[in-house]
């Protein structure tokens, strides 16, 4: 099959390769055996190759996915895959992306644990089946994939959004009963390039890895943050 | 051309309500300049009026009350998608019950009429 690749930074061009297929390929597999045996200067990253480190997703055929879960099979079209670097993020080299703005925008967000308590209190009992607890549960499978952030045309259009990974992380500490930041995170994520900016387009929902639907944690800041400003004036 | 990334529901939902809301962004000005004719120049407003017998004026009207629609129900589904906390299977089931009420009153109103 006819694989095109990224080569270059923001400047470059597709450079095409010939690849044996297999009946059992992921597209990671596929960039791997590129770099093994036909140009060993190709760079991309990797690392837990099963889905669990967030570290391989690249944009295939125009849609930004996990490649070591995603087979040949399903991305392939007419015998071809194009395979480029993540949507909005600068490119370091070929299909490897600084993450450091995806990063600093989960800290923007408040997307950190503020403690409530000492060492010296008792823990905080969790009982998994309050209303909270669940909304939070729904959003902490989290990879930190970045193909939401990806995938959103609002990022892509206003590079100040904070997108849709800080904002579901934000979500899940809203309602976690262990964190003790409710008003700084809503703070944060009601500044300029927050939660008020998303379109609920949805490309989040459609194609996180994980089936999680940044989009609904995004929306649950929003009652969050009305609810806290009638609040207030009242 | 529609890229790979933007090929689902929510998506086209979101252009649909976008390009009407432009639309109607552009209409509205001037239907209000038309509409004050009425106290200016009512000899003129009666000259656009009898455009409105052509049937090309007639679809576009139809076009008018489409953008309308699209847009009020595209707002609709919106609020209730960022406002209410209720789960999907609720909102599709919300949704149909509010298309059933709209065809059923408007069968009554177009029999009225």
């Amino acid at each position: 099959m006819d694989v095109s690749v990224w080569r270059g930074t923001a400047e470059g061009a597709f450079q095409t390769f010939q690849v044996p297929a297999r009946d059992s390929q992921t597209i990671l597999d596929v960039v791997a055996w590129i770099q093994q045996n036909l140009d060993p200067t190709l760079s991309y990253r990797f690392a837990c190759r099963v889905g669990m480190c967030g570290s391989c997703a690249m944009t295939v055929n125009g849609q930004p996915r996990w490649t070591c879960r995603t087979h040949v099979k399903k991305a392939l079209k007419n015998n071809k895959i194009q395979i480029a670097p993540l949507r909005s993020l600068p490119v370091i080299k070929d299909l490897a992306v600084d993450m450091d703005p995806f990063f600093d925008k989960w800290v923007r967000a408040e997307g950190v644990f503020h403690p409530s308590k000492t060492r010296r209190d008792k823990v905080e009992a969790l009982a998994p089946q309050t209303a909270a607890r669940q909304t939070a549960d729904a959003g902490i499978e989290c990879i930190n994939c970045a193909v939401c952030y990806a995938a959103c045309d609002v990022v892509a259009a206003n590079p100040d959004y904070l997108g849709p990974a800080a904002l579901n992380r934000a979500w899940t500490l809203v309602n976690d009963a262990k964190d003790g930041g409710y008003d700084k995170i809503l703070e944060a994520v009601s500044d300029h390039g927050g939660c008020h900016n998303c379109h609920s387009m949805g490309n989040c929902a459609r194609f996180c890895p994980n089936e999680l639907s940044p989009m609904t944690s995004i929306a649950g800041l929003k009652r969050a943050t009305v609810k806290s400003f009638f609040k207030r004036k009242a | 051309m529609i890229r790979p990334h933007r090929s689902h529901p929510l998506w086209l939902a979101f252009i649909l309500h976008r390009v009407s809301g432009l639309i109607l962004a552009l209409f509205l000005p001037v239907h209000f300049w038309v509409l004050s004719l009425a106290l200016t120049d009512p000899a003129r407003l009666d000259g656009y009026l009898a455009w409105s017998d052509l049937t090309i004026v007639k679809l576009a009207e139809f076009g008018l009350v489409f953008l309308l629609a699209v847009h009020m129900f595209g707002g609709l589904r919106l609020l209730a998608l960022e406002l209410l906390p209720w789960t999907g299977r609720q909102k599709t089931l919300a949704a149909g019950a509010v298309g059933v009420s709209v065809l059923v009153s408007g069968g009554f109103f177009l029999q009225a009429i």
